[in-house]
């Protein structure tokens, strides 16, 4: 399963990212995020309208926004 | 000997600027998102023993390496590769303590670096707020550092700081050169990270309540974007309801003064450049101060509440279909403000192409100096009464303005990210800060600020600008029967222009207006005003409001032409000045220059012969 079809509200843990699908900058922002293998999410929000774009990601504490893409290259597993 | 300094360095949010502005009385631009500080700030700060310190404010980072242009200023800075600047002596690394772990992650970075290194434990309120109680000793024992709990917004904590400061200063003297810890990785620093905060967080409750139900709510996917549209217009209606009685009174104000000097003062010519030039020229601009002070009030309480990271969130989805990302919502935004701020704020923004299309389309986002112009012609043109529901048709033209400046700069982000900057668009990935309560004290001196930014214009850049105007329409003086602004120096340049602009509609003292205001949109507006000012046959004329003049001189499709000219027209020097040094080089702003009045000629036009086939 990955990070995008999470439910939201679930509580769940990176198991793998494929960061070749994602900009090289792009990794290292969402690395620096804590957005990395073994980090413990859950989706707080989905984006508006029928694209349901972009994502509110709980990391932690910290609530971070990235796109739906980024979340389909993240592996995750439920809690 | 040169003065030691320290710098402020953390992640983005984490207050590093208020804990700056309090430890240095600067009053640096303070707001509830990530990304507020784009270039580094020096202020002073007084040790207790009076010895003064460097304090440098630097832009947030999650990392140092860098991935956009501020962060890379911080690298630079921490590291002492910063040209002209030696490596700060001290590091006072700010931690958001409601965040610890995600925060420690670059603090464990820079305290590896082996400078001496104090932690400011900040926005423990907050934490307490979230239900979290820290123990800033097991902090310091598991970092090897001094922590030192702050509340930077409400002066707390501050002498234990600079207490810490002046110790750590000491050490540095005594052992230049620090000792550098061990370096790890990424994945081995977040897991201390984690078993640190674990260990320094004496008691937790669950998630804060309040910051999840206002996001349920804001960035609802349905309710979301009305609410965020509802609360834009809002803004616009009050910018008109609100300030038109103390518009009016300043208009009558400055209407009184020009009257009290011309029953005062002898006839001269300095009585005609005080009441023509600066009375009628500067006061018709500084009468607009209630709608920017209003402007600007929504706008704070914005950006210090936290909602402006929703609002970048909600038009995330609109921003990448013309391939940008919601990143640029924020330097877009700011441009509302002031193209300046603005376009330094695309800082934040780490893909070069996305930065400058942003830089590009900045200008078409309508600034503060363009309210004067609109509401100037608005409240002439536009007929004072309501569309039903309490809805008033001057505010909902005003606000037609502004949408049409957004869907024109997303129309050129679109057409400019499939040509000239072209790329792959890149993603959105963004803090969403917590809810704050903002305090009232720091909205009242980021309003006086603008206030008085707004007013300094006035009395720097529009009263020269008007000036100069007014001696050019003056002179040489126009023999009898002559209208005195035809015969004059302006008239004359005026005529040239006055062929390229009259097939948009254009009159002569349009064409006459729009030079000066080459230095700043609201010129415009003074310079119609000296202009009718200088050519009034009598002082009843002149004593009128320039609407009523305006009204009475101007057809409607003139008058429509000229807001979709300002719509678009980059008539702003300080702009081009900072395009010109964020891109380093003259092509861009050229670029700039030519298309935007491109567009500001087509639609003006477009607009005019419409109006005049509506037989408007």
């Amino acid at each position: 399963m990955t990070l995008e079809e999470l439910p939201t509200g679930k509580r769940a843990r990176i198991t793998a990212v494929d960061w070749s699908l994602l900009a090289p900058e792009e990794g290292q922002r969402l690395r620096a995020m804590g957005l990395d293998e073994g980090a413990r999410v859950a989706v707080a929000h989905r984006g508006v309208f029928a694209g349901r774009d972009p994502l509110s990601i709980m990391v932690g504490r910290m609530s971070v926004a990235i796109r739906r893409s980024h979340a389909q290259a993240m592996q995750v597993e439920a809690l | 000997m040169r003065m030691r300094t320290a710098a402020l360095v953390g992640n983005p949010n984490a207050g590093k600027s208020a804990l700056f502005n309090a430890l240095t009385g600067a009053r640096q631009k303070i707001a509830n998102y990530p990304g507020v500080t784009v270039e580094r700030k020096a202020g002073r700060l007084v040790l207790p023993s009076g010895e003064p310190v460097e304090l440098i404010d630097l832009p947030g980072s999650y990392g140092l390496d860098a991935t956009s242009p501020d962060e890379e200023v911080t690298r630079k800075v921490i590291l002492g590769e910063f040209a002209g600047e030696a490596q700060p002596e001290v590091l006072i690394v700010v931690l958001d303590a409601s965040n610890l772990e995600q925060h420690l992650v670059f603090a464990q970075e820079v305290i590896e670096l082996g400078r001496p290194v104090i932690v400011a434990l900040n926005m423990v309120d907050l934490a307490q707020r979230d239900g979290l109680v820290l123990d800033p000793k097991a902090l310091e024992q598991a970092l090897g550092v001094p922590v030192i709990p702050t509340v930077a917004v409400r002066r707390k904590g501050l002498a234990e700081l600079i207490a810490a400061i002046a110790k750590a200063e000491s050490k540095a003297a005594a052992e230049p050169g620090g000792h550098p810890r061990p370096h790890i990785t990424l994945p081995e620093r977040r897991l201390a990270a984690h078993n640190i905060a674990q260990g320094a967080i004496l008691s937790e409750t669950t998630q804060h309540r309040l910051h999840s139900r206002m996001d349920k709510l804001l960035l609802h996917p349905w309710l979301g974007p009305p609410i965020l549209f509802a609360l834009l217009f809002v803004i616009f209606q009050a910018v008109f309801a609100w300030a038109t009685p103390f518009a009016d009174a300043l208009d009558a104000a400055v209407g009184s003064l020009i009257a009290m000097a011309n029953s005062v003062l002898p006839a001269s010519f300095l009585r005609d450049l005080l009441t023509e030039g600066v009375l009628a020229g500067v006061g018709s601009v500084v009468v607009f101060l209630p709608q920017i002070v209003i402007l600007f009030a929504f706008i704070l309480v914005m950006e210090a509440t936290g909602y402006m990271a929703r609002a970048a969130f909600l038009m995330d989805r609109l921003m990448a279909f013309v391939g940008l990302s919601g990143r640029s919502f924020i330097p877009l935004l700011s441009s509302f403000a002031c193209a300046i701020p603005g376009i330094m704020a695309t800082r934040s923004i780490a893909d070069p192409k996305d930065r400058l299309t942003t830089i590009l389309v900045a200008p078409m986002m309508t600034c503060s100096a363009r309210l004067p112009v609109y509401t100037v012609i608005i409240g002439a043109f536009i007929p004072h009464r309501t569309v039903g529901w309490g809805i008033g048709l001057q505010g909902l033209v005003l606000f037609a303005l502004y949408v049409v400046g957004i869907i024109g700069a997303m129309v050129v982000a679109l057409v400019l990210r499939r040509s000239v900057t072209k790329g792959a668009a890149s993603g959105f990935i963004m803090e969403l800060p917590k809810y704050q309560l903002p305090r009232l004290s720091d909205l009242l001196i980021g309003l006086w600020q603008r206030a008085w930014i707004f007013l300094r214009r006035a009395g720097t850049i529009i009263f020269t600008a008007t000036v100069i105007l007014w001696l050019l329409l003056s002179f040489p003086k126009a023999a009898p029967g002559e209208s005195q602004v035809d015969a004059s120096i302006a008239g004359k340049i005026a005529n040239g222009l006055e062929v390229v602009v009259r097939p948009i509609g254009f009159n002569h003292e349009i064409a006459l207006a729009l030079v000066p205001a080459m230095a700043a949109r609201e010129v415009a507006v003074s310079s119609l005003a000296t202009t009718y000012a200088v050519d009034a046959d009598d002082e009843d004329e002149a004593a009128l409001a320039l609407g009523d003049k305006l009204s009475s001189r101007w057809s409607l499709p003139t008058a429509l032409a000229f807001l979709a000219w300002f719509v678009f027209a980059p008539q702003c020097l300080s702009t081009i000045a900072v395009t010109r040094r964020e891109t380093n080089g003259w092509k861009w702003p050229t670029f700039m220059l030519l298309y935007l009045f491109g567009l500001a000629y087509v639609f003006a036009g477009i607009t005019y012969w419409s109006a005049v086939a509506l037989g408007l």
